[in-house]
């Protein structure tokens, strides 16, 4: 048992990383990515809703009728998207800033409902926790990365901080939405890559 | 016939709960919240409106009922009277409302300054009339009474050239500021005792 429940939590890691893998949950990947610091605010907050939305529809399991599960989920999901941003709002107002419209639109990630219907609605508590916050933490790590990578090439800084030499001219195109197609696109050709054995 | 009773008790109970807790959270992160818009949004404003006060504009604020609306006022100190107020309005620019943050010299009537705090204009165009120190500079000094508008309309505003939307949208938000100022100056003037 505790094996498969490692399992759950890794296989979000790599085998199954939202945005490279399953090719879930674009919107807010293509969107928010323009640096490294709103794609980890906005990985952090979606990792937030699916590990609530996963235990809260795993324990609701039994008692959801399965007729009306979409709508209980999407309440759920609803639910915890509106804390997020609240919680946003009052402790990390830039961030909310910056992300603004991306946030209400988590209701609507696939990744999120996704779990909710593939996984939590079938399995325990345990399980389900732990594939959320493995899928939570893969998504973050993804728009990280892709915000890094952005970031670096787009506007010549990490984090806010310089990392290329003052006589590296910024590739612009990197911070506007083509240029997240096309990164993304680099990505996901790597990431194939480097499965393929 | 009992499934879809089920279904309806479920889906209430559900809705009934998260209703209840999203109230719960939105009491108690309201104060936090709007501090955080004091710090990030309008403060700076009011900053560089008011940066002779003495004091702390955003601390040392008052709240007026108008009509429907609650207005909060920034009180500043300068020369050791508290006899500048500011407060913000809102006007119509071109890609939806405009924030504005007007600074008023109540003995005077006239405009210590005037900012704009959101706005979603077009960058290096209607945007400028939040980041050119030029357009936003000329209110200092003009009298907050009457309708605004800008000179091509044949008023007194110097219009951002390729932005005359957002001009007009700044000059709208300064023509309710004159309003709300002519309704609410009495009673701004008496909580100015106060400070």
């Amino acid at each position: 048992m505790a094996k498969t429940i490692v399992q759950e939590f890794t296989k979000g890691l790599w085998d199954e990383i939202p945005p490279f893998r399953l090719v879930l949950g674009l919107c807010p990947t293509l969107a928010v990515t323009k640096s490294v610091e709103n794609g980890i605010g906005m990985g952090l907050a979606t990792t937030f809703v699916i590990v609530g939305s996963n235990i809260l529809v795993s324990m609701l399991r039994n008692i959801i009728p399965s007729k009306v599960r979409i709508a209980c989920f999407i309440v759920v999901i609803a639910t915890f998207v509106t804390v997020v941003e609240l919680l946003m709002q009052a402790y990390t107002y830039p961030l909310f800033l910056t992300l603004g419209i991306f946030i209400p639109l988590i209701v609507v990630n696939c990744i999120v409902l996704g779990r909710a219907e593939a996984f939590a609605f079938k399995n325990p508590v345990l399980p389900s926790l732990a594939d959320g916050l493995g899928i939570g933490i893969g998504f973050t790590l993804a728009l990280g990365a892709l915000g890094a990578v952005r970031e670096l090439f787009g506007n010549g800084t990490l984090l806010g901080a310089q990392i290329m030499p003052a006589s590296f001219q910024p590739f612009g195109f990197m911070v506007q939405a083509p240029g997240a197609f096309v990164c993304l696109g680099l990505m996901l050709c790597v990431m194939n890559v480097l499965g393929k054995k | 016939m009992r499934d879809l009773i089920k279904m309806v008790l479920v889906l209430a109970i559900l809705s009934l709960v998260s209703g209840g807790l999203l109230a719960a959270i939105r009491n108690g992160t309201k104060d936090q919240i709007e501090n955080q818009q004091l710090t990030f949004v309008k403060g700076p404003a009011i900053k560089t409106i008011f940066t002779a006060a003495a004091n702390d504009p955003i601390a040392d604020r008052f709240k007026i009922q108008d009509g429907d609306v609650e207005r909060t006022f920034f009180v500043a100190k300068i020369d050791g009277k508290a006899q500048s107020v500011a407060f913000e309005t809102y006007g119509k620019g071109f890609g939806g409302d405009i924030g504005l943050m007007v600074g008023v010299n109540v003995s005077d009537d006239k405009m210590v300054g005037a900012q704009v705090t959101t706005h979603s204009e077009t960058p290096g165009l209607g945007s400028k009339a939040k980041d050119d120190p030029k357009f936003s500079g000329q209110f200092k000094g003009m009298e907050l009474k009457g309708d605004f508008k800008v000179k091509n309309d044949g008023g007194q505003v110097d219009a951002i050239s390729g932005a005359t939307v957002s001009s007009r949208g700044v000059a709208g938000a300064l023509t309710d500021a004159s309003t709300v100022y002519a309704r609410l100056k009495t009673q701004i003037a008496q909580k100015l005792q106060e400070f």
